[in-house]
């Protein structure tokens, strides 16, 4: 067990929506449920995938393990550490083991700072160097990491003047620089061209065996997932519904909902065009508001029977060694 | 293919330069392809190598400083490259060729109606009462799988997917022959993607469309493209059938091969993913030769200085390449 970097346990973040008067008097909150209870663990030096749609809480759990968010309920431990609850000054210190890279390149960057200082100001906001030649060199080498070569080059280059793969790597190098335990990637390729995002994802994945890095990539993509995760958690309006190794998920999907997410992967082969392509999902995803009671899948499962409603919700079993669904037909 | 093969539209020859203060970019530079009756034709290629530009230089609209500084677009024997706006207006935008625009489902405009939306649309267009055209909608609503409460709703209260259909229909409602997807499923998620994909499928059928289908993901275009076009910094470099794109044998333009590499694919275990190293050019100052010339790993000494022509290298199978011209 002494190889968990990460173990979150029933995390919760739930936000309140603003009341009508008449819940005001009646003292009723309604709340969104975005995440809803999630419990896993990544190992250290492996990269956990985190799949789904739009708005099943995969961007909120990332926020959450970066303590951008404060969690409604669970705990999260980090390197052994209880850090779901920190004080300012614990806060800094997490932060620098715990970095992230985010979804737009062209947004998480000052239009107005050079690479350079992109890259310096973590370094002074942690105090890591306050000798300027010194910082230099940090620069160099991190950007030396991220394949930007030569560093010299790059560093007095604005944002504007980089392709968004560049950039992307501009802020890989940024989490970098602080010499991280983990990386939170929150869809790091989707906004950057097909010919390049796999050159962003093989970089990463050098850097990573490289410096022994634990990745959380999250993503809706599964495609990209195989190839870069080595573990995936699918999840499905707040909790997660099926967990293992990735082949293993992609090739023996257990729940309803990830057969159905892999059945609407497009694939670059012939002969599927005159074809109407069967996805076994109906309906489209509820509301976070007003969650299903039950399974939360069954109103739009195929296979839903009338103890999926009636019944609790299903809790992830172990179907086979290493992965975890949460059905009570497959499972 | 049981329908027959006459071509609807035909581009020949077709320039788009963008007049920048900083000079002329190239956007579409003498590119010349030709789409069938009942088919669907995809345009690929990475951004900004000229697949939006061409929709519009379709449309006959080119976005400023944009402008058609050559070439012809023929749409049922005529060219409508030389048409005022007025004309193109009445009688081609949307009664002949309509468009999907990238983007479009969050255009809809917030403070109005669906229905009072696509309303809109027809009666700019035809000389159709309310009662008929109110008929109209609600079939093309039927047809794109939505129900007919969807009217009376405000776009806030519809899903993406919805949104996207709404979007489908209003481009289906003047019944014209070429439609034009940009990006249709770009933003949706994998699922919603799937279905908008099928719905395609299913208008092309029932009402014999011909669709051009714009994407920089050959995934997607291997389930919708009966053929396709891949286009290069404003040129295009390769024309091919589903199967000599997708099929055992693939492309044969070194770009359309590395693209198809990078491509990601769900059912087979890869540990190394291809990529194309650099970016695209600059379309003020393209390279001299092959404008792929600078990327490309198998470049040899003519591809530096001389364009490759398109060349017919198998029935339906055209390439730019001079590798190709060669063997």
């Amino acid at each position: 067990m002494d190889n968990v970097i990460v173990k979150v346990e029933n995390l919760k973040k739930w936000f309140p929506i603003r009341r009508t008067i008449g819940e005001l008097f009646r003292h009723e909150q309604k709340w969104v449920r975005a995440v809803d209870g999630i419990t896993f663990s990544i190992d250290k030096g492996k990269i956990f995938g985190l799949v789904g749609e739009s708005g099943c809480g995969k961007t909120t759990t990332g926020k959450l393990l970066m303590k951008l968010l404060e969690p409604t309920g669970g705990k999260i431990m980090f390197e052994g550490k209880d850090v779901t609850h920190l004080e300012p000054e614990a806060l800094k210190k997490y932060r620098r083991s715990v970095q992230m890279i985010f979804q737009d390149p062209y947004a998480s960057m000052n239009p107005r700072f050079r690479a350079r200082d992109v890259l310096e100001e973590p370094l002074i906001i942690h105090h890591i160097s306050e000798d300027r030649a010194e910082r230099e060199k940090l620069v160099s080498r991190a950007l030396e990491e991220v394949r930007l070569i030569p560093p010299e080059e790059f560093m007095s280059r604005f944002p504007h003047m980089l392709s968004g793969g560049q950039r992307q790597r501009v802020a890989t190098a940024r989490t970098l620089i602080l010499s991280p335990s983990m990386i939170v990637a929150d869809e790091p390729v989707s906004m950057i061209d097909l010919s390049t995002r796999a050159e962003i994802l093989h970089m990463m994945k050098a850097v990573q065996r490289e410096l022994n890095l634990t990745y959380l990539y999250i993503t809706h993509d599964l495609s990209t997932a195989r190839y870069f995760t080595d573990q995936i958690a699918v999840m499905y309006l707040g909790k997660i519904v099926e967990m293992g190794e990735s082949d293993e998920i992609i090739d023996h999907p257990v729940h309803p909902y990830t057969k159905a997410l892999i059945a609407a992967v497009c694939e670059p082969v012939s002969g599927k065009v005159n074809r109407i392509k069967e996805v076994p999902i109906k309906g489209e995803v509820p509301s976070a508001e007003d969650i299903p009671r039950g399974c939360r899948f069954h109103p739009r499962c195929v296979y839903a029977r009338t103890q999926c409603w009636k019944e609790e919700e299903p809790q992830l079993v172990e179907v086979s060694s290493g992965h975890w669904a949460a059905c009570r037909i497959f499972a | 293919m049981l329908i027959c093969m006459d071509k609807v539209l035909e581009v020949k020859h077709l320039k788009l330069y963008y007049f920048t203060q900083k000079g002329v970019v190239r956007a579409v530079d003498d590119i010349s392809f030709d789409l069938k009756k009942g088919e669907s034709l995809g345009l690929v290629g990475e951004s900004g190598c000229g697949k939006s530009t061409t929709a519009l230089a379709l449309l006959n609209m080119p976005a400023r400083p944009g402008k058609i500084v050559g070439g012809k677009i023929i749409l049922d024997g005529e060219d409508i490259v030389p048409l005022s706006e007025n004309e193109m207006r009445k009688k081609i935008r949307w009664e002949k060729i309509s468009m999907v625009f990238q983007g479009a489902m969050n255009c809809l405009t917030p403070v109005y109606t669906v229905g009072k939306q696509m309303m809109e649309t027809l009666q700019e267009h035809g000389e159709m009462d309310s009662i008929q055209a109110k008929k109209r909608i609600l079939k093309y609503i039927n047809l794109v799988g939505l129900s007919e409460d969807v009217i009376r709703r405000y776009p806030h209260e519809l899903s993406g997917g919805m949104k996207q259909r709404i979007v489908i229909a209003t481009a289906l409602f003047l019944e014209p022959e070429i439609v034009i997807c940009d990006e249709p499923t770009t933003a949706l998620d994998v699922v919603v993607q799937a279905q908008i994909i099928n719905l395609m499928k299913e208008l092309k059928q029932k009402l014999g469309l011909s669709l051009i289908f714009i994407t920089h993901d050959l995934a997607t275009e291997a389930e919708v493209a009966d053929r396709l076009v891949v286009m290069y910094a404003g040129k295009v470099v390769e024309i091919g059938t589903n199967e000599q794109i997708y099929g055992e044998q693939g492309p044969a333009h070194p770009y359309t091969q590395k693209l198809l590499k990078a491509t990601p694919r769900l059912h087979e275990k890869v540990n190394e993913l291809a990529f194309i190293p650099g970016a695209p050019p600059d379309l003020l100052d393209p390279p001299s030769g092959c404008r792929f010339h600078l990327r490309c790993s198998e470049v040899m000494e003519k591809c530096k200085t001389e364009e490759p022509a398109l060349v017919e290298i198998e029935p339906k199978h055209w390439v730019a390449c001079w590798r190709c011209q060669h063997g």
